[in-house]
C-alpha cells in the first residue's frame, strides 16, 4: 500500500467529521471517495494528504507514519511527493499559466531554466502550449483546471489528491479534464485519490469507496458479504 | 417500434437490398444486437403491404433479389416520427423502489441492498466509461445515454439511502 488511513478520527469542535475511518490505496491505483455533502470525504482526503492531523488513528505513506511528522516535514512531503488539484484550481491569478506550473519546482529549489522547460513540457501535454503566457485569471474553467493538473504533476508526485476537480465544470469539459488527469497520472505511475460526488468522475477510477457519517465503506465488500 | 422506422429512415437515405439494409442497421443502430434476417424481411414485407416501401425485383444469375425504395407515404411517416418527442416517462414504480419498500416492510437489510445496487451501477458506469474512451463517437453517445440514466438511479439511491430511516417509519405505519 502506498497510502493508508487506519482508524482515523477527526472532529471540528464537538462535531465529528471522521469516525475511525480506514482506507488503503495501492500504488498506481485510482480511487474515488464518494459520499454526500458533509459526510467527511474531504476531511479524509486532507488527513491522507497530511494537511490535517487526525485526532486519533494513523496515516501511513510509503511505509512511514505521516501523522506524527512535524509541520515542516509534512509540508516538505506535500511539496515533493504529493500533487493537488482542487475544485477551483487555486492558481495564483496574477501569475501566468507557466509561472503557476513552475511554482512548486521553484519552491523545491529547482533552477529557473529547468523549471521553465518542465513547465513548458507539461503545458504541452495538457494541450495548453499556446496559453503559457496567459494570466490564469483570464483562462476558462477547463483551461485553469488543466493548468492545475500540470502544476500537480510537474514535480512527478507519488500521489495526486484531487478534491471535486470537475465540480465547477460542465459535463464535457469535466470529462476531458478527468481523462487528462487520470491518463497522465497513469502514464507517470502516480496514485490518484479523487473526492467527488459525481458518478461519472468516479467511473474514471479503478474503484470507489463511500463515506457516510464519517465512516468509510467499500461497496464491493458490502455487496459480497451480504 | 423503432426497427421499422429505422429501416424506413435508412431507405430514405438511399434505396437498398435487404442484406445491405441489415448490415447498415447493425453497424449504426445494432450495437451488439444484430437484427435477424427474418425480422428484416418480414418488416420490409409489412412496410410494402402498407405502401411505405416498394420492392423491385432484380433478376440475375443468383437468387431473385429485391431492391427496396421508400414511398412518399413512408417518407411522411419518417418525418412525423422524427418530429415527435418521446414521452417523458415518470418511472415511478421501478424495481429499485419496490425492492427498497419491500425490504423495509419485511425488516430486511434495505441499506445493504442499496449499497450492493450502487456497486453494481458503478461497475457498469466504469464499463461504459471504458467504451467511451476507446470507441467511436456513435458508441460514446450511446454510452453517454446509458450513463446519464445510471447516474439518475445513483442519485436516487443516494437520496433514498439518506432518507431510509424516515421511509422505514412511513412504510411500517402504512
Amino acid at each position: 500500500m502506498i497510502i493508508e488511513a487506519r482508524g482515523v478520527s477527526r472532529s471540528y469542535g464537538s462535531t465529528p467529521a471522521l469516525r475511525e475511518a480506514n482506507l488503503s490505496v495501492a500504488a498506481g491505483e485510482v480511487v474515488a471517495i464518494m459520499g454526500p455533502s458533509g459526510s467527511g470525504k474531504s476531511t479524509l482526503l486532507h488527513c491522507l494528504a497530511g494537511i490535517f492531523t487526525p485526532d486519533s488513528g494513523e496515516v501511513w505513506f510509503d511505509g512511514r507514519r505521516l501523522d506524527t511528522l512535524d509541520d515542516g516535514r509534512r509540508s516538505e512531503l506535500r511539496r515533493t511527493a504529493f500533487g493537488f488539484v482542487f475544485q477551483f484550481g487555486q492558481l495564483v491569478p496574477e501569475l501566468t499559466a507557466a509561472d503557476n506550473v513552475m511554482l512548486p519546482l521553484l519552491l523545491g529549489r529547482t533552477r529557473r531554466k529547468h523549471a521553465q522547460r518542465r513547465a513548458a513540457e507539461w503545458l504541452e501535454r495538457l494541450e495548453l502550449a499556446d496559453l503559457g503566457g496567459r494570466r490564469t485569471g483570464e483562462l476558462s474553467g477547463g483551461q485553469a483546471q488543466r493548468v492545475a493538473i500540470a502544476r500537480a504533476l510537474v514535480t512527478r508526485p507519488r500521489v495526486v489528491f484531487a478534491d471535486e476537480p470537475t465540480g465547477a465544470l460542465d459535463t464535457l469539459t469535466g470529462e476531458h479534464v478527468m481523462d487528462l488527469l487520470v491518463g497522465l497520472a497513469r502514464e507517470e505511475g502516480a496514485t490518484v485519490i479523487v473526492v467527488t460526488h459525481d458518478a461519472r468522475v468516479a467511473a474514471c477510477a479503478d474503484r470507489e469507496v463511500v463515506v457516510r457519517d464519517g465512516r468509510v465503506s467499500d461497496p464491493y465488500t458490502i455487496g459480497a458479504v451480504r | 417500434m423503432t426497427v421499422p422506422l429505422a429501416l424506413l429512415g435508412l431507405l430514405e437515405r438511399e434505396p437498398s437490398h435487404g442484406y445491405d439494409l441489415k448490415r447498415d442497421y447493425d453497424t449504426i443502430f445494432g450495437r451488439g444486437r444484430p437484427l435477424p434476417f427474418g425480422q428484416v424481411y418480414s418488416t420490409l414485407g409489412r412496410l410494402a403491404r402498407d405502401g411505405k416501401v416498394t420492392g423491385q425485383s432484380e433478376p440475375g444469375d443468383g437468387p431473385d433479389r429485391k431492391r427496396y425504395a421508400i414511398t412518399p407515404l413512408g417518407r411522411q411517416e419518417v418525418a412525423t416520427w422524427l418530429a415527435e418527442p418521446v414521452a417523458a416517462e415518470p418511472y415511478l414504480q421501478t424495481v429499485l423502489f419496490t425492492k427498497v419498500v419491500l425490504a423495509l416492510m419485511l425488516g430486511r437489510d434495505a441499506a445493504g441492498y442499496l449499497d450492493a445496487q450502487r456497486a453494481t451501477h458503478m461497475r457498469r458506469m466504469r464499463e461504459l466509461a471504458e467504451i467511451k474512451r476507446g470507441g467511436p463517437l456513435t458508441d460514446a453517445l450511446l454510452a453517454d445515454h446509458a450513463m446519464f440514466h445510471l447516474e439518475a438511479d445513483l442519485r436516487w439511491i443516494d437520496v433514498t439511502q439518506a432518507r431510509l430511516g424516515a421511509l422505514a417509519e412511513v412504510v411500517r405505519a402504512s
